[in-house]
């Protein structure tokens, strides 16, 4: 090790050059530098922000496995392939994997870059925050998004999201989601409606051809003839009567039933429905929900009263009973969409919350509930975490204002 | 959390008409294993904990009608090396009355010996230009050595080389029926007055902000400490009793703060003449300022004096005697063979109070107090004023590969993401490492985990840096000291200098007053 140690020092390029950011975060990844305390405390807890984001980054894995698998699932579905669940498992991994490690790397090789520059200008070490940001991004991203508008919502989302404030820890809104709600309002036509949930098909109507590139036909379909199994099928069209829909597009227009018609809830609790690549399956999002809970990273506070108000203002569409999407009971309207997911990793981001504990309780309880009246009541969008999140992000500071504010009027009246 | 599990139970049985076992399974763990940290680790919500877990029972030898408070915040850190009762014989020659241990004088005060002089013990060595009247006198007998100068030209210590027999000068005593005024003079002159330390900003006592508290921590919670009570002898308590009793002519309102986790009742209880308050919990619970947050909030104009016990026996014989005997236990705990406690007088040489343990080949640190909020020290240099705590712990200026990854070995931490939570109380090695570099400020509820005072840490520390006078006031700078964020340092995710903002906020406050 100390071989190693002395050949990567021996790399070490002058500092204040490019070079040398990239360098240092090279090194630091590798080792954990020898710094020493100096004033104050001489021993100091073993955590650090690497520690603590690979951690979230390690949460989002399951979500990854099957997100990766449901892609390949729902493309199969859709042309009436191995539409059973544990059938074609090769090709629908592969699939999914083939579909989502291009949008992951391209959300790690922009951003990073972008961190790196930013942090040569400063002359600072390269923050760890982007480690979870990349890792969240494709995510909350349709399988099918153009590599180039993933791009450029990165490079917005990162330079004025994130480095017009100063960098990780500084930022006021959440950054994966300011890279989705670009998307969202810059191709709307990419991320909404029934065509895109889908990946490697025309168009989700029947009788559209399948769409294989050349890494399925030519570099997968052989070495899956090599093991004698199953391969992709550039013949194959949709079926009929195939829709796209998501359950919340159903729900829209039929409320519960047009859900169940299409759906069971088995689907939607595992996530075998079609939507972005993360968020459809509540379990694997519970999967990793607990495992932030238990290493005790995210923040209980804001994921308990998040269910909480989304709960309440359930309870509230129920007994308002207006139209049929208000009437879904709370267990059902909470498992559709990006709810769970939303709620372990976008809205605990520590940096974007609120950061007192009661300021954590009222914020998390607005974004439940006010996500589920933009998701019921607002035609214009199907899914309402996002914008609900990014809002609340918006009045997290004041938020936490009045609440100190409380504490110090306190301390003025005992004087 | 829990409120997810009943979703989740009910939930799966309307979901589970196909009879899915291998979704019953999952859901089973997870179920189980949030329950269990919930339940037994006590993970998060220690609040909804309490509703079914009542609170952890009084000791026998509190009676129920004394004040009784369990401090639920805070983190013991077990380190390896907590001193023993085992009197360590040292021959110690040098000592030092170092003017940097008090806030609140000048840098370079003014010089009543020059070196070469013989002293007695008690006998005025030099006094603050600002505080004339106030003498801060010689802990030893012998000939002044040097007159140690830092940094433009401050004087940083005044070096005793002490005689084989200790010559204390023998002081006037005063009487119990005294006025506060003559009191007051009586601890100038004495040197008892830099015993004390005075709240807000941890400075000298000045005669012109005279107390309405004085408060007495009689035990210390932080890492490798022993139990004063298993050092002080019978006639101790005794010097102790006399000093409250004449710290009546201040304030009436003398406090103690009692320790309710030790094994037995400990000798203090049977004090008298002062109010009794018992403290349970983690660190820093032991620490004063913490105790007197959690008896009653210090005002925003109010002065509090506080004073260690072991300065309360020196107090004591003062008062009792007429002599200034600074004698007291030193514990050395840490990277050390033999951890145990040492008898001598203040203000000892590092290298002579530690001598064979303190060898040039093993890198090590020596700190002069507690790892969380002591001065590091060389060999050559000494003991500061405020503190009966050496520590050693070895230096960590090493790379490790992956260390924030995979670290080698086990190391006090308070994150869960390392399985050493589900050991509390093990005892763990630690070094100086700092185990990540500095960050902004990102994760958000570390501090208010490990800090016992009704207030919100983070927008503090943030309005320190912001120089927000009203935010920092407001939120109770003049409650804290140094001592009582260490924890929150060492827990920091982000290595932030958090004492030294503090120091700087407290500085900020004190220069706008």
């Amino acid at each position: 090790m100390k071989k190693l140690l002395e050949r990567v020092k021996k790399m070490e390029p002058e500092k204040g050059t490019l070079g040398h950011t990239l360098y240092d975060a090279v090194f630091t990844f590798l080792f954990t530098p020898d710094e020493v305390t100096h004033d104050g405390v001489h021993i100091r807890d073993s955590i650090d922000l690497k520690r603590t984001m690979i951690h979230v980054v390690l949460a989002l894995i399951p979500c990854y496995l099957f997100g990766m698998y449901n892609v390949g699932h729902q493309h199969f579905v859709a042309l009436g392939q191995h539409v059973d669940v544990l059938s074609g498992v090769h090709l629908k991994f592969f699939f999914g994997l083939f579909k989502v490690l291009p949008l992951l790397i391209t959300a790690y090789v922009v951003g990073l870059a972008i961190e790196i520059y930013y942090a040569y200008k400063r002359n600072h070490a390269v923050e760890e925050g982007y480690f979870v940001t990349g890792a969240l991004i494709p995510l909350i991203m349709p399988p099918d998004l153009p590599i180039w508008m993933l791009v450029f919502a990165v490079v917005f989302a990162v330079i004025i999201g994130k480095e017009a404030f100063g960098g990780t820890g500084m930022n006021i809104w959440n950054v994966a989601l300011l890279a989705r709600v670009f998307v969202f309002f810059a191709y709307p036509g990419a991320i909404s409606g029934d065509q895109v949930w889908v990946a490697g098909i025309e168009s989700a109507s029947g009788g559209a051809a399948a769409e294989y590139n050349w890494w399925y036909t030519g570099f997968l379909n052989t070495i899956f003839e090599w093991f004698g199994a199953s391969t992709f099928d550039t013949a194959a069209t949709v079926v009929d009567g195939f829709t796209g829909a998501t359950p919340l597009g159903l729900a829209f227009t039929g409320g519960q039933e047009a859900i169940y018609e299409v759906y069971n809830s088995q689907d939607i609790f595992w996530g075998l429905i079609p939507g972005s690549i993360g968020e459809t399956s509540v379990l694997m999002v519970l999967v990793g929900a607990a495992f932030l809970l238990i290493t005790g990273i995210a923040s209980a506070r804001i994921m308990v009263s998040m269910f909480v108000g989304a709960v309440v203002m359930a309870l509230i569409f129920n007994a308002w009973g207006y139209n049929s999407y208000m009437e879904i009971p709370w267990d059902r309207q909470l498992a559709m969409g990006s709810f769970y997911f939303a709620m372990a990793f976008m809205a605990t981001d520590p940096v974007t919350a609120s950061q007192t504990k009661t300021g954590k309780v009222i914020y998390g309880f607005l974004i439940g509930a006010l996500g589920l009246i933009i998701r019921v009541i607002n035609p214009a969008y199907p899914e309402g975490w996002m914008l609900a999140i990014l809002l609340l992000n918006t009045f997290a500071p004041t938020i936490d204002h009045y609440v100190v504010q409380s504490n110090i009027n306190k301390r003025l009246k005992r004087a | 959390m829990i409120l997810l599990l009943p979703n989740l139970s009910f939930g799966s049985v309307a979901y589970m008409s196909t009879s899915n076992t291998l979704l019953s399974l999952i859901l089973f763990t997870i179920g189980a294993a949030l329950l269990i940290d919930w339940l037994f680790l006590k993970n998060f919500g220690s609040e909804m904990r309490s509703i079914f877990f009542p609170k952890d029972k009084q000791p026998d030898f509190i009676a129920p009608e004394e004040s009784y408070k369990k401090i639920d915040k805070g983190f013991t850190i077990a380190l390896k090396g907590a001193p023993e009762k085992n009197e360590i014989a040292r021959e110690i020659t040098h000592f030092s009355l170092q003017p940097t241990d008090y806030r609140g004088i000048l840098p370079i005060p003014k010089m009543m010996v020059s070196e070469g002089d013989h002293v007695k013990a008690g006998q005025p060595l030099f006094y603050d230009k600002d505080h004339p009247e106030t003498m801060f006198v010689s802990p030893v007998s012998g000939t002044i050595k040097e007159i140690r100068r830092g940094d433009k030209r401050a004087i940083t210590d005044v070096v005793i080389e002490k005689d084989s027999e200790t010559d204390f000068l023998s002081i006037d005593k005063i009487d119990k029926s005294a006025s506060r005024d003559e009191f007051i003079t009586f601890l100038e002159k004495s040197g008892g007055l830099p015993l004390f330390v005075q709240r807000p900003y941890g400075i000298l006592p000045d005669k012109s902000n005279l107390p309405s508290r004085i408060y007495i921590s009689t035990f210390d919670s932080s890492p490798l400490t022993l139990p004063l009570t298993q050092l002080l002898k019978t006639e101790d308590y005794d010097f102790i009793q006399e000093a409250i009793n004449y710290l009546h002519l201040l304030t009436d309102e003398v406090h103690i703060g009692l320790d309710a986790k030790a094994e037995e009742m400990p000798a203090f209880a049977e004090l008298e003449n002062c109010h009794k308050h018992w403290f349970a919990g983690k660190h820093p619970y032991g620490n004063v300022g913490i105790q007197i947050h959690n008896t009653q909030p210090m005002g925003m104009e109010e002065i509090v004096w506080t004073i260690d016990p072991q300065n309360l026996v020196v107090l004591g014989k003062l008062l009792k005697l007429g002599v200034y005997d600074s004698r007291r236990y030193y514990t050395l705990g840490g990277d050390v063979q033999k951890p145990g406690y040492v008898y001598t007088f203040a203000g000892p040489n590092m290298g002579e109070l530690l001598g064979n343990e303190a060898s040039s080949d093993k890198n090590d640190r020596y700190v002069s107090g507690s790892v969380l909020s002591g001065q590091k020290r060389n060999a050559d240099q000494f003991v500061s004023a405020h503190t009966n705590k050496v520590s050693v712990i070895p230096e960590g200026d090493d790379y490790e590969m992956f260390g924030w990854l995979i670290p080698t070995k086990m190391r006090p931490s308070m994150s869960h993401t390392y399985l050493n939570y589900l050991f509390p109380g093990e005892p763990l090695s630690a070094n100086t490492n700092t185990h990540g570099e500095k960050r902004a400020f990102v994760m958000t509820g570390q501090y208010e985990k490990v800090l016992p005072v009704d207030t919100y840490p983070l927008p503090l520390f943030k309005a320190i840096i912001t120089n927000d006078f009203e935010t920092m006031r407001g939120l109770g700078i003049h409650e804290l000291l140094e001592e009582d964020v260490a924890l929150c340092e060492f827990a920091c995710t982000s290595k932030q200098p958090l004492q030294k903002i503090l120091r700087e906020g407290l500085d900020y406050v004190q220069s706008q007053m």
